[in-house]
């Protein structure tokens, strides 16, 4: 990463906890004394036990959520608000349904205020790079869950993010879908060589597609251990899964993970 | 020919063309089906009652008959009523009704949206919309008509209440439904709080706010009937009450007969309407029948 060196790092969360206080008053704590650093450029994938607060994290970072304790910076000034350089992949199909496919990605510039034949220019161009150029006067109920995927992923590159936060973003597509959507999002990374936080519950996905690997612990969250993934790039991820190290990789992190997994079914089955 | 559909595995009759006409054919019977019971059960009912009239099975002047109501509308359309011409009448009431419509709505959709963007706003004001949604319309007639008199305003404003509330309530709701996610990602993608409203809120409360359009002009005729009941110079609530004061149940039938129709078209236009701005919606496929 010499590219980063001397300038400030695209995210840090320092010492950061979220409390939630619930109607009645009750607090819950999703967070707790959390540190975590994100280079510029840099591919970091979150990994955790179920419901530990790992999406509470990335809602700090957009300014949606703020922290009750702590500091989170980006790009070294402090998070006011909804910083524009973010960009957002969600788990669940977040398009808006009554807009065809081409409004969907020209959302985004017209939000910020550009014309219309220059947002639509833009979107065309993305939609193109995703492959979607014939359908771009589709409606998402008549795409496949890979097609809405795309969609949604050339509307959120299309604001050209410096910072992309993705919360299981492919958690609900089928495994050969999923493995095309984790080729496609390397491309338009190196492409763009934005710094994205990647959570997921997926180990090897995290393996195949990271830099780095942050596993926390179960709920409040903080972080367990962090792995350094040297894996050559550019990286084919539907072979990759079959090579030594990468397999050594999942092995070590998930040893560590288990035990965070064991503890949080345990509370859970307790609880129920 | 056959050895053609042979030749490509296919058993006669189940080719995908074969399969497709047949599914056609189905189709169309059904539809046909459909249309001939609903024909023959209005014919049957109209013939029973103009029978049972006829035979004086039921006392013909208090139910008239099929025929005399029939024989009314068509006075009324050539000779007038006795309050002036029948479409006059008419006239009023429509205009009565879609005033209070059209004003009713926007004001419950405005209102309904303001309050389901702002919680501190419904939390303050939902006590009294309970309140006053725990009122049965009707009673505010005489009040209106007592305030602003015989003419137009206490109609309409009759109507207004009638509605503003069903869609007020509606509109209310369809706000709260709207998806947490995609209010976050259009924010995220630089959507300032109009940007918000305006994007996703509203096209998401939309079916939520039609649903209710289709109930409340319904509500706006019975605002303005029930209004020129209570007191008003013309209207088809004005020709049924003079009605009812001579003992003319042809007359009544007839004036119901009327609203009947004008609701019912009202009823097409707006399905037309809402199909045309829901053309994003998933079509229902022939399975979930």
């Amino acid at each position: 990463m010499a590219a980063s060196q001397g300038r400030e790092p695209a995210i840090e969360l320092i010492n950061v906890t979220r409390r939630f206080v619930s109607p009645t008053g009750k607090s819950l704590t999703a967070l707790a004394d959390f540190n975590m650093t994100v280079e510029r450029g840099e591919f970091v994938a979150v990994v955790g036990p179920t419901g530990c607060g790992k999406s509470t994290t990335l809602n700090l970072v957009t300014g949606l959520a703020r922290p009750s304790a702590g500091e989170v910076r980006l790009m070294g000034g402090p998070v006011n608000g909804i910083d524009p350089r973010v960009g957002f992949a969600f788990q669940k199909d977040a398009l808006f349904p009554w807009k065809n496919v081409i409004d969907n990605v020209m959302a985004g510039p017209l939000f910020r205020g550009r014309s219309r034949s220059e947002a639509e220019k833009s979107a065309k161009d993305w939609l193109a790079r995703v492959g979607l150029s014939k359908f771009l006067h589709h409606y998402p109920h008549q795409l496949s869950g890979g097609m809405r995927k795309r969609v949604a992923l050339a509307q959120t590159f299309i604001n050209e993010p410096e910072i992309l936060l993705m919360d299981e973003p492919f958690s609900a597509l089928d495994v050969q879908t999923r493995t095309v959507m984790h080729e496609e999002l390397l491309k338009l990374w190196a492409e763009r060589q934005a710094s994205v936080v990647f959570v997921t519950h997926d180990l090897e996905e995290a393996v195949a597609l990271a830099d780095k690997v942050y596993v926390l612990t179960a709920g409040p969250a903080t972080v367990k251990s962090v792995y350094r993934i040297d894996l050559p790039r550019p990286r084919v991820v539907s072979e990759i899964r079959y090579e030594q190290a990468f397999i050594d990789y999942c092995k070590t992190i998930w040893e560590d993970l288990r035990q965070e997994v064991e503890t949080s079914y345990r509370r859970a089955s307790e609880a129920a | 020919m056959t050895d053609i559909t042979m030749a490509a595995g296919y058993r006669p009759g189940t080719s995908d063309t074969e399969i497709e006409a047949a599914a056609q054919a189905r189709i169309r019977r059904r539809k046909q089906t459909v249309l001939f019971w609903q024909i023959a059960i209005l014919v049957l009912l109209l013939g029973l009652w103009e029978l049972a009239s006829d035979m004086n099975w039921i006392d013909p002047f208090f139910y008239a008959s099929p025929s005399a109501v029939v024989a009314r509308l068509q006075d009324w359309a050539l000779n007038g009523t006795t309050e002036g011409s029948l479409w006059y009448n008419l006239g009023v009431t429509m205009e009565e009704a879609l005033i209070g419509f059209v004003t009713g709505s926007v004001a419950g959709v405005v209102v309904g949206i303001g309050l389901g963007r702002n919680q501190m706003l419904s939390d303050i004001f939902s006590v009294y919309i309970k309140a006053v949604n725990s009122i049965p319309r009707v009673v505010l007639a005489p009040i209106f008509i007592m305030i602003m008199g015989l003419g137009l305003a206490s109609k309409v404003a009759l109507a207004f209440v009638m509605v503003f509330f069903v869609v007020f309530a509606n509109a209310f709701q369809g706000v709260r439904e709207a998806d947490r996610d995609m209010i976050a990602n259009a924010r995220i993608l630089g959507a300032s709080n109009w940007q918000v409203t305006r994007t996703v809120v509203i096209p998401s409360a939309m079916s939520w706010i039609f649903a209710s359009l289709h109930v409340s002009f319904g509500f706006a005729i019975i605002g303005a009937i029930v209004g020129e009941f209570v007191g008003a110079r013309f209207g088809i609530g004005q020709l049924i009450s003079i009605a009812k004061g001579t003992f003319d149940a042809a007359g009544m039938f007839a004036a119901i007969v009327l609203v009947m129709v004008v609701t019912l078209a009202a009823e097409y236009v707006m399905t037309l309407i809402e199909n045309r701005l829901a053309k994003w919606r998933p079509q229902q496929s022939l399975d979930t029948h």
